[in-house]
């Protein structure tokens, strides 16, 4: 149970997108940000999703996140149909099958780091000791097995990034999704955050990575470029 | 995520900004504090007014010459204000004719310089007779009152207030002592012991002579026989209202008046002169209490402030948890906990603030100030209510936020 490490054993597809559109509406304007995408990912594929700004990519990285539901089409995660969802239910996806990792780390300042990765259990009501030994396990799993009691203010930027992975892993979930987690990192914190998601991706899971950063993306098995709302090409890397 | 848990969520985040917490409690904690020293200072004002009346004796009855209409106020009797008689008295003493009634004592009270030896005192000399004591709830801390016989034979006697005592006789022993007033010799039988002194007199300060002595020997004259006020005592607190009725239709038919409202005289029980007093302190606790509640609404306002504050500037949060898997309901929460935390602290300390000033306060003010357990746990709860109320808007505006836009908000 604490064995974080190991990946979900169900194959498969994680995702399935069919036919996914987004109509976002201002006054009289509209602005189709996704016009028609489908794509499917594979239990532990390791896929960049790249793109210049406008192109629909933060919309895709919105739906696939849960974050957002699409206007037309449908989204299979982990199996469940998640494009009809309510607030409630999406939270509750969120909380179970999704880890996010983001550019800005979104920790908070005022807890500790151990507090910051076990704030997903705490939504998925998970006892209290049982929160604290797997947010142990996730940050010692990441590389800072010793800094558990640190506020992030305490720590440098990839240590941060490193925290917001930890949590990202501690519920699990089915997909780790990462909006650009180098953008805001030197050369060697980026390094080290990539290895990490290397070494995530040999141990099986599943990994979406947004990124306008060539060299990131080839980090991943596959890229897949947005432009003008639709998929413009997809190819297999490694 | 459960209440505890919530709970410690919210105590973190108040936590982390100590000085705009304490800031904001601050409102409602003078507000809960001016609060129950308002109400304190009132509950304080009403026992002592009740106390100075309850000093007059117990299930009491007063009737006094004139009438108070609630028209015209008070209105004299039929040519004059001595329309109640020593014969009045003396029937209203009758069993047969006012079987409720267990003692009656009449007082004629006339300002008078008494003198003994050197030393020369005015005060009050009152002639009652000897049921005074009883009807009056006195006790003598010296000698004797003087007795039905004295009342009868219009002996010269009297009992001294305990001030009046030491003004003629200093520290020697006033009893079998004379003192002189009008030109007659009277023997002082007795001191009464001290009652202090209520709204209108100094309950110390009086010389006390037999009703016929007073009549006869000191006044004269053709209203010798006209008394100032009558005391009746009713047998008990149930009767008191049965007494009433049977001294009313008594001197009604005795003044030979028909109807009720046109009576020369009028009775008022000392409830009615409770509650009078109270309504009056009353008004005036609710009065004051209203203006501190004004201010414990200003902190309720300040809350809020500082809760959307909080929302506004903690959106990414909002957005972070809520990507994280927090429904609507739980961020609703998390800030409805704040807000009620921020209440309840400042409540709590407002509470001990307003007890330890109303211990401390009274030594500063001549007034008693009760502390209320009702208005401690009263308002202690409305802080409460005002965390909760006051926090409703700003929790459902953080609830409402839609995620992707908190999150990139900055």
């Amino acid at each position: 149970m604490l064995d974080i490490a190991e990946a979900e054993p169900a194959s498969g597809e994680v995702i399935t997108l069919t036919d996914v559109r987004k109509t976002y509406r201002s006054g009289s304007i509209e602005f189709e940000a996704l016009r028609g995408v489908s794509l499917s990912i594979e239990q532990g594929e390791y896929v960049a999703i790249m793109g210049p700004s406008g192109s629909g990519k933060s919309t895709l990285m919105n739906i696939l996140g849960c974050l957002d539901v699409p206007t037309a089409g449908s989204y299979l995660l982990a199996g469940d149909d998640v494009s009809e969802m309510d607030e409630i239910d999406l939270a509750q996806v969120r909380n179970r099958r999704i880890g996010f990792v983001f550019q800005q780390f979104n920790l908070l300042p005022s807890l500790p780091a151990w507090r910051n990765v076990e704030l997903p259990l705490t939504y998925a009501h998970v006892p209290r000791d049982v929160r604290k030994a797997k947010s142990v396990a996730a940050l010692e799993k990441v590389g800072l097995g010793d800094r558990i009691g640190n506020r992030p203010g305490e720590m440098s930027g990839g240590q941060q990034q490193r925290v917001a992975v930890a949590r990202a892993l501690v519920s699990s979930p089915a997909l780790i999704l990462a909006d650009e987690p180098t953008g805001n990192l030197d050369s060697t914190a980026t390094e080290d955050v990539l290895a990490l998601f290397d070494e995530l991706h040999q141990q099986g899971r599943t990994i979406v990575l947004i990124t306008h950063e060539a060299e990131v993306a080839d980090r991943a098995g596959r890229v897949v470029r947005v432009r003008d709302g639709q998929i413009h090409s997809d190819r297999i890397t490694a | 995520m459960s209440w505890l848990e919530t709970l410690r969520t919210g105590w973190d985040s108040i936590w982390s900004h100590r000085m705009r917490s304490i800031l904001t409690m601050l409102g409602i904690l003078i507000g809960i504090a001016a609060v129950i020293l308002t109400v304190g200072l009132g509950l304080g004002t009403q026992k002592s007014v009740s106390a100075s009346i309850n000093s007059l004796g117990s299930n009491l009855l007063i009737v006094s010459p004139g009438s108070a209409t609630s028209t015209t106020g008070v209105r004299g009797g039929f040519g004059s204000a001595s329309t109640l008689t020593t014969s009045d008295a003396e029937a209203l003493a009758s069993s047969l004719a006012a079987p409720d009634i267990s003692a009656v004592a009449a007082e004629k009270t006339t300002s008078l310089a008494l003198t003994a030896g050197s030393a020369n005192w005015t005060t009050s000399v009152v002639g009652t007779s000897p049921e005074w004591l009883t009807v009056r709830n006195r006790t003598l801390a010296q000698g004797a009152f003087f007795t039905a016989a004295d009342e009868t034979n219009r002996s010269a006697v009297a009992v001294l207030g305990s001030e009046t005592a030491t003004e003629l006789f200093g520290f020697q022993n006033p009893i079998g002592q004379t003192v002189t007033i009008n030109n007659i010799s009277f023997q002082v039988v007795g001191v009464l012991a001290s009652a202090g002194s209520n709204a209108s007199s100094n309950l110390d300060d009086q010389a006390l002579v037999p009703m016929s002595t007073a009549a006869n020997r000191l006044f004269g004259g053709t209203t010798r026989n006209a008394v100032s006020t009558i005391y009746l005592q009713a047998r008990s607190a149930d009767l008191l209202s049965a007494a009433y009725q049977e001294a009313q239709a008594l001197l009604l038919n005795l003044h030979g008046i028909t109807t009720a409202s046109s009576a020369d005289f009028s009775i008022s029980s000392q409830e009615s002169l409770l509650d009078t007093a109270t309504s009056v302190s009353r008004t005036l606790t609710v009065l004051l209490a209203g203006i501190a509640g004004l201010s414990l609404l200003v902190g309720g306002i300040g809350v809020m402030n500082i809760m959307l504050v909080s929302v506004t500037e903690r959106t990414r949060e909002i957005g972070l948890r809520k990507a994280l898997g927090a429904p609507p309901a739980a961020i609703r929460r998390q800030f409805l906990a704040e807000a009620t935390v921020l209440g309840l602290s400042g409540g709590l300390l407002g509470a001990g603030l307003g007890i330890a000033a109303a211990r401390v306060v009274p030594h500063f003010i001549n007034s008693e100030i009760v502390i209320s357990q009702t208005a401690v746990a009263g308002s202690i709860a409305i802080a409460v209510a005002i965390g909760i109320v006051f926090g409703v808007y700003p929790a459902s505006r953080a609830a409402r936020l839609a995620p992707i836009d908190a999150l990139r908000s900055e």
